[in-house]
Formats: C-alpha cells, structure tokens, sequence
C-alpha cells in the first residue's frame, strides 16, 4: 500500500506562484533572523539582556520569536498554496467541460 | 562519574533494537524496486514524513549536544537551536517543492535534472560524500560514548552495535525501514522531552537540589566550598603551586585545586590527572551545576524551592538580576611536577549573563564577530542543501507533500528546540551535570526522575543515533551506487542490480562508518557537524538556488561551485585558528588566518563562481544545447 513505485505527480499550474511566494517569504524572514544576528553582533549582547516581556530578556524572547514565526509563516505559505492549487485546478476542470 | 545503565535501560533499548529490526524486515519484501529501495516509493504520507524529518534532523548534537551546551554555558547553545531551525525556512520556501519536482533518488538527481552532465554527477556524489562522512564520525563516536556508561561496554563494542543494526536496517529495506525508524525515534523523542520538561516545570527550582543520589541515598552533588587564601591557611592548607587563576593546596596529604576569581575569593574545583581523581587513584567526578540565589526570593524561601512553575516564570526566574547560577568550565593546566591537570571549576554568574549570548560566542573583536555572524549563515544555509535531509523529498507523492512534510517538520523540531532551553537548565538547576561531559546532561537530568525516565531516555537517546546515521547511510549508498556506479559510470544496472548495488554500498559505507567511529575515539569531532553545515551551505545551497532562479545557470557553472564550495570551505576551516588550537595540538596564534567558521567567505564565494563561470560558458551551453 505505502511503497508502490513512485508515480508522476504531473504539470503544476501553481508552481511560479509558489515560487514567487516562497521567495517573498524567504525575505521577510531573513530580514528577522538578520535582525536576531547583527543585535548580538553590533550591540556585544547589550541590547539581548534587556527585559522584554514577562521578565524574560529580548535573547529569549527573540530566539523563541523566530522559531514561532517560522511556523506561523509556514502554516500562511500552506494556506495560501493550498488556495491557489485548488483555484487553478478548478479553473483547468471548467475549461476542461 | 560513573553511571551503568540499570536492567531497565538495557531491556528498554533491547526492545526498540528488536521493535526496529522487525520493521525492517517486515519492509524488506517491499524494496524490491530501486524506487523502493532509494525513496520508499515515494508513498510515504506526509504527515509520517514529517515526524520522519525530525527523527533524521535531530541528531545526538541537537539532544545531547545543545542541552549540554546550554546546561554548561547558558544561553549561547540556544543559539544553535535558533539557526538549526532557522534552516528549515529557507527548506520549506526555497527547496521543498523544487527538489521533489526535479529530483528522483539523490540530491544529484535534482542538480543534474536539467543537464545530464557527468561533471555535476561526479561534484555533487562527492560533496554528498564529504557532508555525510563529516556528520558520521560524530554519531558514530557518539554512540560509543553512549554505550560505554549506559550499558557498561567498551567504546568500540558500542560503534560496531550501532554500526550493525544500522547496517541491517538500510540494507534490509533501505529508505522504508530508514523512514520509520526515523518516525518512531522522532515521535518517541518529542513524547518524552516534553515529560521530562513537564516533570522539571512541576518540581519547579531551588538552591537544594534534589540531584543525584548513590544507592544508600546520599545526595551526589559536588558543591564547591568559597574561601579566602587567609582563610585555607588558617585551616591548613598549604600552597603548591599556582597556574595562573588556579592554585593548588594540601593539606594532611590530600591535594585540592582552587580558582581564583575576579573579586580575589577562591572557588573549590574538581580535577583530574591521568587516572587520579579528585586524589584518589580511580576516583570519580561527582555531578555539578546548580542555582545558588533566586531573584526575589530569601535565602529560605530559595532553598524550599518555588514548587510549580510555569515556562514563563522558570525562565524569568533563572533571567532574574539578582538569580546566581554555577557555569561549569573546563581548563588544562600543568602541575608543579608538569603533570597535565584538567580542572573543572565553578563560575557563579548573574541569572542577566547566563541567559544572555556572549559565554562561547563572544563578538568582542573583529573576527569574533566574524565568526558569529558565519557560524549562523552556515546553520540558516546549511539544513537545506543536507543531502540525507533532501533524500527525504523523494519519499512523498507529490510536491504539495512535500511542503506539507516541511510543515510538520518545523512544527516538531520547533517545538523540540523550545524544549531544549528548558531541558539544558533543568540539568544546570538540578545539580546534573557531569563535569567531564556535559553530553550527558539530558539524561542525567532523567535519572534526577528516577530510574524509569532515564531507561527511557537512555534508549531514546541511543535510538536518536540509530535514526540519524540510517538516514545519514542511505545518502551516502545513493551517492555511491546510484550517482557514482550506475549514472557517472554508466553501468545502466538493471532494477534489481541497482537494488543489490544499493544494499552493497549501505555495507561498504556502514563499515567505513564503524571504522572512523573507533579511530576517532576520545577526539573531539563535535566539529565535523559544523562543517557538514558549512560544506552543505557553500558547495550544494548555491548550485539548488541558482539553478531554481536564475536561468543563465549552466553546468560548468554548477560544478565550478560545487568545488570551489567545498574546497574553500574545508580549506578555511583545516588552516583556521580551531584546528591548530584543538586536532593539530598547537595554538591558535599559529593558525594561518582568525576565521574559525567559513560560511561568510566560502558561500558568497561559491555563488560568484557560479555566476562568472555561467557567464563565462554561455555560447558553450547554448551550442551543446543544439
């Protein structure tokens, strides 16, 4: 059942759509992690010991960020994927009748 | 210390061995087909596979090595969560989809999908290669050191266990058995980390903590004495020798090393020369690491321990100003008599320094910054161009699987990285940190639960190696049999010969496996992970990127940066500062340059030879093209 030779998934209308996102996405979050690395660089962990939120300093309170905001802009990039696969599917499906 | 695994921990690993093994064999039947055999089919679903990333991505780095790092220098090993999931960004909106659409089997397949080149073949079975071998050797070592207290057998016995039952399970059934040893050890793993957080989060902290304790239930914590050089002479203590801030003393016979801190108070170490410990000859180190003051709480109130806590108010706790943590060092000096003496001593930091970076990572100078900033591009650009990492795009239906794989992936490793920060102090607060190795430092932290969580971590930690090294074997045999033997060599094998070819070089490459996993006994090669990262980050990112955004990519562009990737990042790092400092047993100074990691130099390096080499061979490619 789950080790049958791999099939064709066939064309993907979506990809450059895709790929534009992912791209786009890519960037937004470069632009945070970038953020993460030159505070710590620029500052000498001055500016990482500052209490941010609740008593815990902005090193954890950015560190944690990063790895919750890659989840939440994963789940987006899905979403909006999903959306735009199950858009152009159903537009080849009318112009197929 | 000295820690023998109990019949539990040794009954826990023996039924996942047998658990594992039986998958194997069960799949065996169905990886009659090189598809079978290299991909799984391609039918794996990709919530399976997802699990299956983390079981194959968290390797005994991410569980031993970051929560030791953590509960040994606070929050500088959290770095190394952030950028190891970081990566997985640039999988998800860069590679995933592509790689499945491209690829068949290897990371080969997809570089070379576009141009059938012998060249690209031949440079990218070669870095595959290299990332492999380098991220081998640790998990090899690794497991030895595992064995060695866990079940109580020598360091090379260990390597060949884990190298055998890896063995079978990839020449069984290849990447099938590979996938649900990888989801079994991945699942297990998350399960329990989070009890094992949940437990320390309802003990809460204290100054007196619960620790380990021997057989008669004496409490096992070293806790260090604070003293004035006035003070030890008043009790005896004679002066022996001093080397730098470490001063020897003794005293009725018996030697004690202090060190000396900045205030001029002396600090009470545990030491070890040759096979004398702390003076006894076969002595033990006795476990370390402990919180000595909590911010906003008296002396009383700190030794009863807050009870409860939530994630929020363990970690503003341990934040807090006025918070005292012992960070345990490690440093090797010379004796009165030359005799080289390693001493392990305390320094209690502020709960401001321990949870901010700057303890391993410092970026104080022009080349410590450097450095950092190249260590966390290498972890950001590495995940994605690890080849037993983009294998795994081969194994789902389609590329929507594959993103959604990705998906679950983050979510997992995400939430396990969390995990770590909690579980690396857990072990600093608890008094379970083994001196010598602070590796041990999650399962150490278990046995503070008792006996039953720490068979249970044991084996999962055992079974962490297991699922990293199938995954790491299975790479490797494709890039021999099916990149080298039947695409470069041109052997055109038949289905079932690529089968046989493929279990054959699983062989070849575990025994290799084994062989540099005993060779490399007692070396400290938690480096070869980092450049596994930055050889994937400069020789295989740049040529997947380009490939995928820039249409004037040709071979000869893919190959010049797929060599030019490896050589200047193993080049930078074998000629920089911690290698003559640590393998070639010289110092630093002597190094030929100050850049430790190569990532900033050897990754832009690798895409400008890309782009000039494209540009260069462009007529070329076109004229090919016709």
């Amino acid at each position: 059942m789950l080790h049958e030779p791999a099939r064709d998934s066939g064309p993907d209308p979506a990809t450059a759509y895709k790929t534009r996102l992912g791209l786009w996405m890519f960037l937004f979050y470069c632009v945070f992690y970038a953020g993460f690395v030159l505070i710590n660089v620029l500052t000498g962990g001055t500016v990482m010991q500052s209490i941010v939120l609740e008593g815990m300093n902005l090193a954890v309170v950015y560190g944690m960020g990063l790895i919750v905001l890659a989840l939440v802009m994963a789940l987006i990039y899905n979403h909006l994927c999903t959306a735009k696969e199950r858009e152009l599917a159903d537009a080849a499906r009318k112009e197929e009748r | 210390m000295n820690l023998h695994g109990t019949p539990l921990s040794i009954a826990v690993f023996a039924v996942f061995v047998l658990a594992v093994l039986y998958l194997s064999f069960f799949f065996a039947r169905k990886a009659k087909s090189a598809s079978g055999y290299y991909a799984a089919g391609g039918q794996i679903h990709w919530a399976v596979n997802g699990i299956s990333f983390a079981g194959d991505y968290l390797s005994a780095a991410s569980f031993l090595g970051i929560c030791g790092m953590i509960a040994t220098l606070g929050y500088d090993g959290f770095l190394y969560s952030v950028g190891y999931l970081a990566g997985w960004v640039v999988a998800l909106f860069v590679v995933a989809e592509p790689m499945k659409r491209m690829g068949k089997f290897t990371f080969t397949d997809a570089v070379d999908a576009k141009y059938d080149s012998k060249g690209i073949k031949l440079a990218a079975a070669i870095s595959t290669l290299v990332v492999s071998i380098c991220y081998l050797i640790p998990q090899m070592n690794g497991a030895g050191s595992l064995v060695e207290p866990l079940l109580g057998l020598p360091h090379w016995v260990g390597v060949v266990i884990v190298g055998s039952i890896v063995i079978m399970i990839v020449s069984t059934a290849g990447m099938a058995s590979t996938t649900y040893v990888q989801f079994l050890k991945g699942g297990l793993l998350l399960i329990f980390s989070t009890i094992m957080v949940v437990f320390l989060l309802v003990r809460g902290i204290g100054t007196d903590p619960v620790s380990l304790q021997d057989a008669s239930g004496k409490k096992l914590l070293f806790v260090p004495q604070q003293s004035t050089e006035a003070e030890l002479a008043t009790q005896g203590y004679q002066p022996v020798h001093k080397a730098g801030e470490f001063l020897k003393f003794t005293r009725e016979g018996e030697t004690s090393w202090w060190r000396r801190d900045a205030q001029g108070g002396l600090w009470q170490a545990q030491w070890a020369a040759g096979d004398v410990v702390n003076g006894q000859v076969g002595g033990l180190l006795q476990p370390v690491s402990r919180i000595t003051a909590i911010g906003g709480l008296t002396a009383e109130e700190a030794a009863r321990g807050t009870g409860p806590i939530s994630p929020v108010g363990f970690l503003a706790s341990l934040t807090h100003a006025e918070t005292r943590i012992e960070q345990w060092h490690t440093a090797k000096v010379a004796d009165e008599a030359g005799r080289r003496t390693t001493i392990y001593y305390p320094k209690n930091v502020s709960g401001t320094d321990e949870m901010k970076p700057g303890v391993k990572f410092k970026v104080d100078t022009l080349w410590n910054k450097l450095n950092f900033i190249s260590l966390m591009m290498a972890l950001f650009f590495g995940t994605a161009a690890l080849p037993h990492i983009l294998i795994r795009y081969y194994t789902v239906p389609s590329p929507a699987c594959a993103r959604k794989s990705t998906i679950v992936a983050i979510a997992a490793i995400g939430f396990f990285y969390v995990l770590t920060l909690f579980m690396g102090l857990g072990a600093a607060t608890n008094g379970t940190v083994n001196p010598a190795d602070s590796n041990m430092s999650a399962p150490l932290l278990a046995m503070s639960f008792g006996k039953v969580l720490f068979a249970l971590i044991s084996a999962i930690a055992f079974a962490t190696v297991l699922g990293t090294v199938a995954g790491l074997i299975v790479a490797a045999s494709g890039a021999v049999a099916h990149d080298l033997m039947d695409r470069y060599g041109g052997m055109n094998l038949t289905e079932t010969q690529k089968v046989r070819a493929g279990k054959i070089s699983a062989f070849g490459v575990g025994i290799v496996a084994i062989i540099l996993g005993i060779l490399f006994r007692g070396i400290n090669v938690s480096f070869l992970v980092g450049w596994a990262f930055a050889v994937a980050a400069s020789a295989n990112l740049p040529a997947i990127v380009m490939l995928l955004f820039w249409k004037r990519t040709t071979a000869s562009g893919i190959v010049a940066s797929i060599t030019v990737g490896i050589i200047s990042a193993l080049g930078i790092i074998l000629t920089g500062p911690e290698m003559f400092a640590g393998p070639y047993g010289r110092t630093a100074a002597e190094a030929w340059h100050k850049l430790g990691q190569p990532g900033i130099i050897s990754i832009p390096l690798s895409f400008l030879t890309l782009v000039f080499v494209s540009l260069a061979t462009q007529k070329k490619a076109v004229a090919a093209r016709r």
